[in-house]
């Protein structure tokens, strides 16, 4: 089981050169859970996540990992306890499974990146638990986009970290696979209790798979608690503008949105 | 763990690329017969006892004999030369994250250029130090400035807008180095031959001065390549993997700029070597980098050797400059690899 830590945010307001995205946000990130950040597009989810994986440096505001700020750990060493999956990272012509997966152990080799038993290990196992043991040698190139984003992940799990953020993991996928991918995941957060915090598009997924539920607007956090708690229709009125019905999903129990829309609605 | 550790230990040493030590044993092959042919062929053909004179024998003091003491500096110079424009093109490429990021095309090696030019026309600099410094300078404000022209705009330095930048910025440089040096026929013997390109001037002295910045610029590219294998994956994906990407680039483009410009100090501005050596190598061997910038070390030595001895050859009884041969070996392989990186940028 993984250590359990304090990673926390407090009153962040972040953006981009001459437009705040995050006005004042305060969050702690409850270890071991799955957290899903959601909220309509241009919310500043996505902003969010960037801000607390130290891709945007917070125009003020502090971000702890056990009570130290971000920016006094060294970035090797923080690379160490918190991954981070970016929505498009870049794949290197002509890249094979195993050197693209190794690659998210640079934060743990040596100068000159030769590997380790340990790398190896990791290594294995990221292949392993994403089921692309069986692609190891084979260029990503000829991958599906299922297979694709389950290597990206495989990097960012052969990192080994304690902490990973995902933005959007399953966007551009199929239903089938976005299912897989939430499921491999939760899978990932069970077996070693891996602290996982997304950004999803779909509301209902993320009931579904979150233990823990951040609801933005606007770039401030309006809700916040476990998935029957936040998502309700008051909540998907507030931040999407859409009338709804929420149920029960008849397959996990957990809150389902239903959107009314100006046609097809009979009650 | 333990169970998937033994069996994972066995099914992925593939991480060192396939045929690494077979590329790797023929390569260092290619090495030995390209300064064999860089000793043996040259404008004046040599008899087997007069090459073995000149290399074993110092106490013979033939016109012949000298020849071959020549061109063994010229051999050594232009495998170090090689090695140091293969590496300068593989750091360059992977800062930009741009396939045809090459010290020529970016005409980083015409500001150094620019830089001697002036430095013989108005201070009559001579000696290898000046010439390295000032190469050094016109590289590095040169590679400032292409990148800074070629970021502007929407989609930041694209392949495109790097070559079209560098091209203009080559071309600009290359109008003023005419400008500056036809009003003065005097210097124009000295700079004549060093403008083209050339590694037959090469005095032992001079590789002397070279060699220091050669092996700090080779250093850091070893060092930095796993940080850059990480940086290939975006900058975010290397932010996350705990790459500060921004001193990153600024040592990696250091490292590519010192090797260009003591390179381009020396020999003139040689081009294509860096953007021949590395499509070769990441062909053969895939993108790692780790890999790949120390096998574009030796790629360039062979490449800028072979090109070096066939100048020699083609243009006896005198020669065809090492810098004529690259262009016209590199100018089809860059648009062969600019129309595909169209379609991706690495």
């Amino acid at each position: 089981m993984k250590p359990t830590h304090h990673f926390q945010a407090e009153r962040i307001v972040a953006g981009y050169e001459n437009k705040t995205v995050i006005h004042g946000v305060d969050i702690v990130i409850p270890s071991h859970q799955i957290s899903v950040i959601i909220g309509s597009n241009g919310c500043g989810k996505s902003t969010l996540l960037k801000t607390l994986a130290r891709l945007i440096k917070p125009a003020s505001g502090t971000i702890t990992l056990d009570g130290k700020p971000l920016n006094k750990i060294s970035p090797k060493q923080l690379a160490r306890v918190v991954g981070l999956l970016p929505q498009s990272p870049i794949v290197p012509e002509g890249i094979t499974v195993t050197d693209l997966v190794g690659r998210g152990r640079f934060p743990h080799q040596s100068l000159f990146g030769n590997w380790s038993n340990k790398d190896y290990a990791a290594v294995a196992e990221a292949m392993e638990t994403m089921k692309i043991t069986e692609f190891a040698n084979h260029n990503i190139d000829e991958l599906s986009g299922g297979q694709r984003q389950r290597v990206w992940i495989a990097m960012a799990l052969a990192q080994e970290t304690d902490i990973l953020f995902l933005d959007e993991p399953t966007t551009f996928l199929d239903i089938t696979y976005q299912v897989e991918i939430l499921d491999l995941l939760t899978d990932l957060n069970r077996k070693s209790g891996t602290t996982i915090v997304m950004v999803l598009h779909d509301i209902n997924l993320s009931a579904r798979y979150a233990d823990h539920i951040v609801a933005l607007h606007e770039g401030r956090l309006v809700a916040e608690g476990t998935p029957s708690e936040v998502v309700t229709s008051t909540l998907v009125k507030d931040i999407f503008g859409l009338d709804c019905t929420v149920i029960e999903d008849p397959v996990s129990g957990s809150p389902m949105v239903v959107p009314k829309g100006r046609y097809h609605v009979n009650v | 763990m333990s169970n998937s550790s033994g069996t994972g230990t066995g099914r992925l040493k593939s991480h060192v690329p396939n045929r690494f030590v077979l590329v790797m044993v023929l390569c260092l092959v290619l090495l030995a017969l390209c300064v064999c042919a860089s000793l043996a062929f040259g404008s004046r053909p040599l008899r087997f006892h007069e090459l073995m004179d000149g290399l074993f024998r110092q106490d013979v003091d033939s016109y012949t004999a000298n020849i071959v003491r020549k061109r063994i500096s010229r051999t050594v110079f232009s495998l170090l030369c090689g090695a140091a424009l293969g590496v300068s093109g593989a750091l360059m490429q992977s800062v930009t994250r741009n396939p045809i990021a090459d010290p020529s095309i970016l005409g980083v090696n015409m500001g150094a250029s620019l830089f001697v030019v002036c430095g013989i026309a108005f201070w009559s600099i001579s000696t290898a130090n000046q010439y390295i410094w000032l190469a050094l300078a016109g590289s590095a404000i040169t590679a400032v400035f292409v990148f800074g022209i070629g970021s502007m705009g929407r989609g930041g330095a694209t392949p495109i807008k790097l070559v079209l930048a560098g091209a203009a910025t080559s071309a600009a440089l290359g109008s003023l180095i005419t400008a500056i040096m036809i009003p003065r026929s005097y210097v124009m013997d000295q700079f004549r031959f060093w403008q083209v390109g050339s590694v037959g001037s090469a005095s032992w002295s001079g590789i002397g001065t070279f060699v220091p910045f050669l092996l700090v610029g080779l250093l850091i590219g070893f060092l930095v390549a796993p940080a850059l294998n990480a940086l290939a994956l975006g900058d975010d994906t290397a932010t996350g993997l705990g790459v500060r990407t921004g001193k990153l680039r600024f040592i990696a483009a250091l490292a590519g700029v010192l090797l260009c410009g003591a390179t381009t100090a020396l020999a003139g501005p040689i081009g294509f070597i860096g953007l021949l050596s590395t499509h070769v190598i990441r062909l053969i061997l895939g993108p790692d980098l780790r890999f790949v910038i120390p096998m574009s070390a030796i790629a360039g030595a062979i490449i800028l050797t072979i090109a070096d001895v066939g100048g020699r050859l083609i243009g006896s009884p005198g020669e065809l400059e090492v810098g004529v041969v690259t262009a016209f070996i590199g100018a089809p392989i860059l648009i062969i690899v600019a129309m595909r990186s169209k379609v991706r940028s690495l």
